[in-house]
């Protein structure tokens, strides 16, 4: 199944959850405040946030008034267009040699998501090493381990409590010595409010850089659709301890949206690279705006 | 980024040009739950329950007489902190104990909720209690789970049941049929994280449900949890009928409007929260302080730093050993109010308490004659009664009363501040992080 199926199917559900109006709100063809109070509906729902949400309704009403827009099935394209503008068209696309960095809080998918990026350089030719630098939830090293062989990929771990810089230093030095194309490193959860978890990450990328100055390096974090504006706190902090390139956005085979990607975009300029759909392995999807713009409205 | 600018300022800002001293107006109410409005959103209460919330607290306000200390932005938020606090419920962190032993706990929840370490901490919570806990493994999907849990069971000194990746109903059964032959009083079931809307899945905890007799139903909801939490409340709901939430994460920075969300939908108690990463971490639930979080009111860090810098670090290591030891005594407590006189203006504290004593206080300067008369209450104890406030009955009250010429409730008023004072303080002396 395809990245747009996925989605429509995923959503399918969201939209007879939720009491979905929008179709019928376009059908309707008037544009009264009850339209636009409908909409805000629809955005808030999905966790667009509400200033992102107003800015939006605003453009909306703005570009509809510009160009004297009468035609119902066009404020649609209108209203899709607007959120392909903040979302942009960026791929994720690795320069070898790599670090792909993991990071994110408790529980939004790390671990598995790291199983499913290391499937999708397997099938693209790449050779990947597995840095399981998690070593502080209880089995996370048994968790990834699973997924490597899921994966066929070669994964360095050391135990329980160990210094992830450790477990970093030694898989960065095994992918020089052996020519690995891509370094995925797993990370543990960590709530962005907590400092010492945060200067912890913050080594785990020194060392990265200092011990592999040739590899590029991209930095993800993921996000779990579920979550709301919080999302808009996390990607701040991160983004300023470790610069983060780009999200993942997990678990969107749910009803949840996570429509704070938007935000986040709109306010910090940081793309959705993949998204997660489901627990297997080929369940992680490049993002593909038009879909998910779909899948909102 | 300036997020949340403190709800109060907010709709105080937008009073600041009316002057009404005599009940409030539609207009002002209107003006008033805008921010009220936008606050609750940006906390992730969902659209709905906000819009709900707004219109109840809307007919609530309209008419209400303005107090004679307040201005009409503080009134309102009176209003809606006290409806806020009303419909989270109350405090109540009661696990339910089975007539025929053992009771057993099932935990349900989305991915990634936390529902694996909190079966660790009620495991520890319960063991408190002088119950033996069983944690048995029935999240037979997610690689390591039952690992996880083995290393948790340890952690917190329970027992542990698996039987690998079979039938999760066979594995309850069995566990269950394990507990009540090895003695155990109290079973913790770990179920896998499950899509609400996934039929398949969700029959598998019917089942579980149907096969052996549980006695709590507990949904595991992470705080940050955005507009979806209804969704996802409703269903587990409506599928196992839960019998309580309990909300995790709430060590973070989040605002957790989705507790007001799952709490309106399900209108289940909800019991505890995670707070932190280690098994001690749990935390009853305080409808009051998450009204106060939701609402973003109160800077709490601001209040800890002005604190940390007043009182010089002999004094607290003194202070962390009376905490550690549980000995905070009202004696302690007078000290406290020359102390806070050090850290500056009071005023400025007050308003970054959470839970806003500002709203009784009004814009004007705080009373220092109150002070006086705290002082004063404490001073006609005897030294008995400082140092262990609790033999303070009724007719010590009123003697205290009587003779600090104040009334029995002042001095209720007195004992309940020191009691949350010393509450909160023990928060953070043992965590130093905050509570909220």
């Amino acid at each position: 199944m395809g990245f747009f199926k996925k989605i429509i199917e995923g959503l399918r559900k969201t939209k007879q959850a939720i009491g979905f109006k929008l179709n019928e709100l376009f059908k309707r063809g008037i544009f009264d405040d009850e339209f636009y109070e409908e909409l805000e509906f629809i955005l808030l729902g999905a966790d667009v946030g509400s200033e992102t949400t107003e800015n939006i309704i605003e453009e909306l009403r703005e570009r509809m008034r510009r160009d004297n827009v009468s035609d119902t099935a066009k404020a649609r394209e209108y209203l899709k267009q607007i959120l392909l503008d903040i979302l942009g068209e960026e791929q994720f696309e690795a320069e070898c040699p790599a670090v792909v960095m993991v990071s994110g809080v408790n529980g939004v998918g790390k671990t598995t998501t790291i199983g499913k990026l290391a499937n999708i350089f397997v099938k693209q030719k790449k050779s990947v090493l597995i840095a399981a630098a998690d070593t502080f939830r209880a089995a996370a090293g048994e968790q990834l381990e699973v997924w490597a062989k899921r994966a066929n990929v070669r994964i360095i771990k050391h135990e329980e409590g160990s210094d992830p810089a450790a477990v970093v230093f030694d898989a960065v030095s095994s992918a020089k010595s052996r020519g690995t194309d891509i370094v995925l490193v797993d990370t543990a959860g960590r709530l962005h409010n907590k400092k010492n978890l945060m200067e912890e990450l913050k080594k785990i990328n020194r060392v990265i850089d200092r011990e592999f100055p040739e590899a590029q390096r991209y930095n993800l974090i993921v996000l779990d659709a579920t979550t709301g504006q919080n999302a808009v706190s996390q990607v701040d902090i991160f983004n300023e301890a470790i610069d983060i390139d780009g999200i993942v956005l997990t678990k969107l085979d749910g009803t949840a949206k996570g429509g704070v990607v938007l935000t986040i975009k709109d306010t910090m300029d940081i793309p959705v690279y993949f998204v997660g759909v489901g627990e297997g392995i080929d369940d992680l999807l490049p993002f593909d705006a038009n879909s998910y713009v779909e899948g909102i409205l | 980024m300036a997020l949340f600018q403190n709800l109060s300022d907010k709709i105080n800002h937008a009073f600041s040009k009316l002057t009404n001293r005599g009940a409030l107006t539609e207009l002002e109410i209107k003006q008033a739950m805008r921010e009220v409005r936008v606050a609750l959103l940006e906390a992730d209460v969902n659209y709905t329950v906000a819009k709900d919330f707004i219109a109840k607290v809307t007919e609530k306000a309209l008419g209400e007489q303005i107090l004679k200390s307040l201005t009409p932005g503080q009134q309102v938020i009176k209003v809606v902190n006290e409806q806020l606090c009303e419909l989270m419920g109350s405090t109540q962190s009661k696990l339910a104990v089975a007539s025929k032993l053992p009771t057993v706990i099932m935990m349900c929840g989305l991915q990634g909720a936390g529902k694996t370490t909190m079966c660790g901490k009620l495991a520890l919570h319960l063991k408190k209690q002088g119950k033996k806990v069983l944690l048995v493994a029935d999240d037979i999907y997610r690689p390591a789970a039952i690992n996880q849990l083995e290393i948790v069971a340890g952690k917190s000194g329970a027992g542990f049941f698996q039987m690998g990746q079979i039938n999760p109903t066979k594995i309850a059964v069995s566990g269950v049929e394990f507990a009540r032959k090895n003695g155990y009083d109290t079973v913790i079931i770990d179920t896998a994280g499950r899509l609400h809307i996934n039929e398949e899945l969700m029959a598998e905890l019917e089942n579980i449900k149907k096969a052996v007799e549980v006695t709590e139903t507990l949904l595991v909801v992470d705080a940050m949890t955005g507009q979806d939490a209804v969704n996802v409340a409703k269903s587990f709901d409506e599928a196992l009928d839960i019998t309580g939430v309990i909300i995790t994460k709430l060590d973070g920075d989040t605002r957790g409007g989705a507790t007001l969300s799952v709490k309106a939908v399900t209108g289940k108690p909800i019991k505890f929260c995670g707070v932190g990463e280690k098994m001690e971490d749990l935390e009853p639930f305080h409808p009051d302080r998450m009204a106060s979080r939701i609402l973003g009111m109160g800077d709490v860090l601001t209040l800890i730093e002005k604190a940390q810098s007043a009182i010089d670090e002999e004094e607290a290591k003194k202070m962390a050993k009376k905490l550690k030891e549980a000995s905070f005594d009202l004696n302690d407590f007078l000290e406290q109010y020359d102390k806070v006189a050090q850290m500056g203006n009071i005023n400025d504290l007050v308003s970054m308490i959470p839970g806003a004593n500002k709203l009784k206080l009004g814009s004007a300067t705080i009373d220092e004659s109150q002070i006086k008369r705290n002082k004063c209450i404490i001073q006609s104890m005897t030294a008995e009664e400082r140092s262990n406030p609790k033999v303070l009955n009724y007719s010590r009250r009123k003697r205290i009363a009587a003779g600090s010429g104040t009334t029995v409730q002042d001095v209720n008023k007195l004992i309940k501040q020191y009691e949350q004072t010393k509450d909160m303080m023990k928060r953070f002396g043992k965590s130093k992080r905050l509570p909220f």
